[in-house]
């Protein structure tokens, strides 16, 4: 079944993108920007990357400005061809909701697809919940941009896993049922410690959740040019769709389609670009070292540390750290709560409870981990080959955060083959994009619901008396009013700056959910006030030290750095030859500096400059969290919890009495 | 939902469970303690030892990538050597466990 509807979904996009070329043939005009696959800017010798024809064509055609328009290049996709992709997406995915909402009857089926997902589904569906937009798109991108600094980064993404395989995978598949609160409430008081733990939940994923939809939104717009609000809607409903019909089968297919495109766009780009290189890694990193415009890129890049380089030394200086990540006690920080962190991420645990075994649980950790790893390994070839064919220039001029360099490197690789295929390419890439942003918010506000229903309403408000009906009623209303929220966030969220809030949902799950998980599996004198205390001071403790940290806004150091641009521009103005203005790109940092300048103020929490310097707490909140867990269960110390280790232990280590198929 | 009742206190005394769950410890921790000590000197050797990173290994590639490209290859070494360990030891050893217990 699943077969038929991929080859009708196939011969439905071949047809759209036929349709789609026979309409550019009779129209070759239309559009007159100039597409954006030439990247190469104007001034920077097309040095490795000739343009291709049609575009070089097509801006002849438009006729040159006289003076340089600010013309922002955008990255121009196939309208037709890319939304025949979504459609494509959604009709497969909606088609999965349907058969999924058919076998939605009791609560396990909706949390955990009944146990019923086998281990390598798992793991593909852990890596497709996982790789969220910002590693698709951002890693490459900074990578492009970066260099070293960039692959560096991604590092810690897979090794967090190894924490996930070897300490809660198994345990949390032996000892739990749907959500954190099942693993915590064992030997404790089930009804605060379950409380809590929802409490924790929710949050972690509403900081990640409005950071996922606010992403989506933006990407949207830049992507095929749907207004934001629409966009952030758009995404909204189909989320709530597929996880108020199709629960957690529907969530784990669509995952899986979208890990198994991701990969197979990542696997066939990273071809592209190494038959450019000829199959040579060698010569590869060597085109980077020799290219010009990454020695120009880096040259001012370094210059900002007051270093000179040029030539090939600022090549080399490329593929070497420091240009990106510059405090390393930041650096160290932030592995510290992806490290940690991952495992303490509700999403990533509730995965754990959608297969049969322990074994099973093994097998998709480790089937995941390749798949994650094989990825983050193709964003070097995506990234380096994005800066060499593209040029970090070109890649700054569509968007300053090179997220769009990956998008852009398919458009040009595909484009070097046959203008319709780079449009295919990207129009592809665009809509995996999508797919991989429905895969990551819905995997979340299951967690959510799950979290609200599961634990709070049935297990503490009803002490568990609810029948399946009315428990698969509860799950199905609070995935809806949680993505009714998720919506309303994103829409209320558009002008925020949200990255501070992956970090904090990371470092939460670090500091506040994680060492109560471990000591609970792991410490026999672990108990309730542990629990309480580790979850409270390890979340608050988060919380609290990013709003005093370098992510928040502080106008007043804002206007000092508005200052300092104001001066350097005016002495670069009375530098420049009489008669002679600034740059359109300098006047314009002049004027965004002056308006910047007049900030005043505090920062949301009153404050005129950050009180502590990381930009992620979790080299003080994780010791905290573990310190607080520990010594709240040494001051208050519990018979029956230390009693009932003996069958936490065993049942985690064997299975035995393992809550599988109980409603079967 | 009918579940049986188990002696829990007498699984955890049993002498293959005991086995199982020091094997299991020393293995799942030491492991960990590794992977973390591994990852962590990617950023501190980052930060601390530049110019141990910059030494050119094969061509243009230097000790820097090439260290973080190990960081892949060690982290599915241990995953693959946990999985044949356990798939050997520790499952045969809660198997042997089960069946012993008659359950």
């Amino acid at each position: 079944m699943t077969i038929k509807k991929i080859f009708i979904a196939a011969s439905l996009a071949l047809s759209v993108a036929a349709a789609a070329y026979a309409e550019e043939q009779k129209a070759p005009a239309a559009g007159a920007a100039p597409a954006m696959s030439a990247p190469a800017t104007q001034g920077a010798p097309a040095a490795t990357a000739a343009a291709p024809a049609p575009n070089a064509a097509a801006s002849v055609a438009t006729p040159a400005p006289a003076k340089p328009a600010p013309a922002k290049k955008e990255l121009k996709t196939n309208r037709t061809i890319t939304i025949g992709m979504f459609l494509v997406i959604i009709a497969i995915t909606m088609g999965v909701v349907v058969w999924a909402a058919k076998q939605t009857k009791t609560a396990s089926d909706f949390y955990a697809a009944g146990g019923g997902i086998t281990g390598t589904q798992n793991g593909w569906a852990i890596a497709g919940d996982y790789m969220s937009a910002a590693s698709f798109l951002g890693i490459s991108g900074l990578i492009s941009l970066y260099g070293y600094d960039g692959f560096m980064y991604s590092v810690g993404w897979l090794v967090a896993y190894i924490t996930v395989l070897l300490i809660v995978a198994e345990p949390c598949r032996n000892a739990g049922k749907y959500t954190l609160g099942d693993i915590l409430s064992f030997r404790t008081s089930p009804k605060p410690v379950r409380a809590f733990a929802a409490i924790s939940t929710v949050a972690v994923s509403t900081f990640y959740l409005t950071a996922q939809m606010v992403g989506a939104g933006k990407l949207m717009a830049l992507l095929i040019g749907i207004p934001y609000k629409m966009s952030i809607i758009g995404v909204g409903i189909l989320m709530v769709g597929y996880v108020v019909f199709g629960g957690m089968v529907a969530t784990t297919w669509v995952q899986i389609i979208k890990a198994g495109l991701l990969m197979a766009g990542a696997f066939l780009l990273s071809v592209l670009v190494m038959v450019k290189a000829g199959f040579n890694p060698i010569g590869f990193f060597s085109t980077i070292v020799a290219s010009p415009e990454i020695q120009d890129h880096v040259s001012k890049l370094v210059l900002k540390d007051g270093v000179i380089l040029s030539g090939v030394d600022a090549g080399q200086r490329f593929l070497e750290p420091g240009l990106y990540l510059k405090n390393p006690l930041d650096q160290i920080s932030l592995g510290m709560a992806l490290v940690l962190g991952t495992a303490g991420m509700p999403h990533i645990l509730m995965r754990f409870f959608t297969v049969p075994t322990a074994q099973a649980a093994r097998k998709s950790v480790i089937i995941a981990m390749f798949i994650i790893g094989g990825f983050y390994i193709l964003t070097t070839l995506l990234g380096f080959g994005a800066a060499i064919h593209l040029t970090p220039q070109g890649i700054t001029s569509v968007d300053p955060g090179g997220n769009m360099a990956t998008l852009m490197l398919a458009q040009q690789m595909g484009a070097d083959i046959a203008p319709i295929v780079g449009d295919l390419f990207l129009a592809f890439l665009c809509a995996v994009a999508f797919a991989t942003i429905l895969a990551v918010v819905s995997g979340l506000v299951l967690a959510a619901s799950a979290a609200i229903a599961h634990d709070i309403y049935v297990n503490v408000i009803k002490d568990g008396h609810a029948d399946q009906h009315e428990q698969v009623f509860a799950a199905r209303l609070t995935s809806f009013v949680v993505g009714a929220c998720g919506i309303m966030i994103g829409l209320a969220a558009e002008k925020q700056n949200v990255a501070h809030l992956v970090a904090l949902a990371f470092a939460v799950a670090a500091s506040g959910n994680l060492p109560v998980v471990i000591l609970s599996l792991f410490w026999r004198k672990f108990n309730t006030a542990g629990v309480i205390s580790g979850l409270l001071v390890g979340t608050v403790a988060s919380i609290a030290l990013v709003m005093v940290s370098p992510n928040m806004t502080y106008p007043k150091v804002v206007a000092e750095g508005a200052k300092k641009v104001i001066v350097a521009m005016e002495k670069k103005q009375a530098a420049l030859p009489a008669g002679q203005s600034l740059t359109e790109k300098d006047a314009k940092a002049l004027a965004k500096a002056k308006v910047d300048a007049q900030q005043t103020g505090t920062s949301m929490v009153g404050l005129d400059k950050p009180l502590f310097t990381l930009k992620n707490p979790g080299l003080i909140s994780i010791p905290l969290g573990f310190m607080a867990a520990i010594l709240g269960a040494l001051a208050f110390p519990n018979r029956r919890s230390e009693d009932m280790f003996d069958e936490v232990y065993v049942r985690q280590n064997t299975g035995l009495g393992m809550a599988k198929a109980v409603e079967h | 939902m009918a579940e049986r009742q188990y002696d829990w206190k007498a699984i955890a005394k049993n002498p293959k469970f005991v086995e199982l769950h020091h094997k299991k410890t020393a293995f799942l921790f030491g492991w960990w303690i590794f992977s973390c000590v591994y990852y962590f000197l990617l950023p501190i050797g980052a930060a601390y030892t530049p110019g141990l990173f910059k030494v050119k290994i094969i061509g243009v590639v230097n000790f820097g990538y090439i260290f973080a490209l190990s960081q892949f290859f060690v982290s599915w070494g241990i995953a693959l050597y946990y999985s044949h360990v356990a798939n050997k030891d520790f499952d045969r050893l809660t198997r042997e466990l089960i069946d012993e217990l008659h359950l």
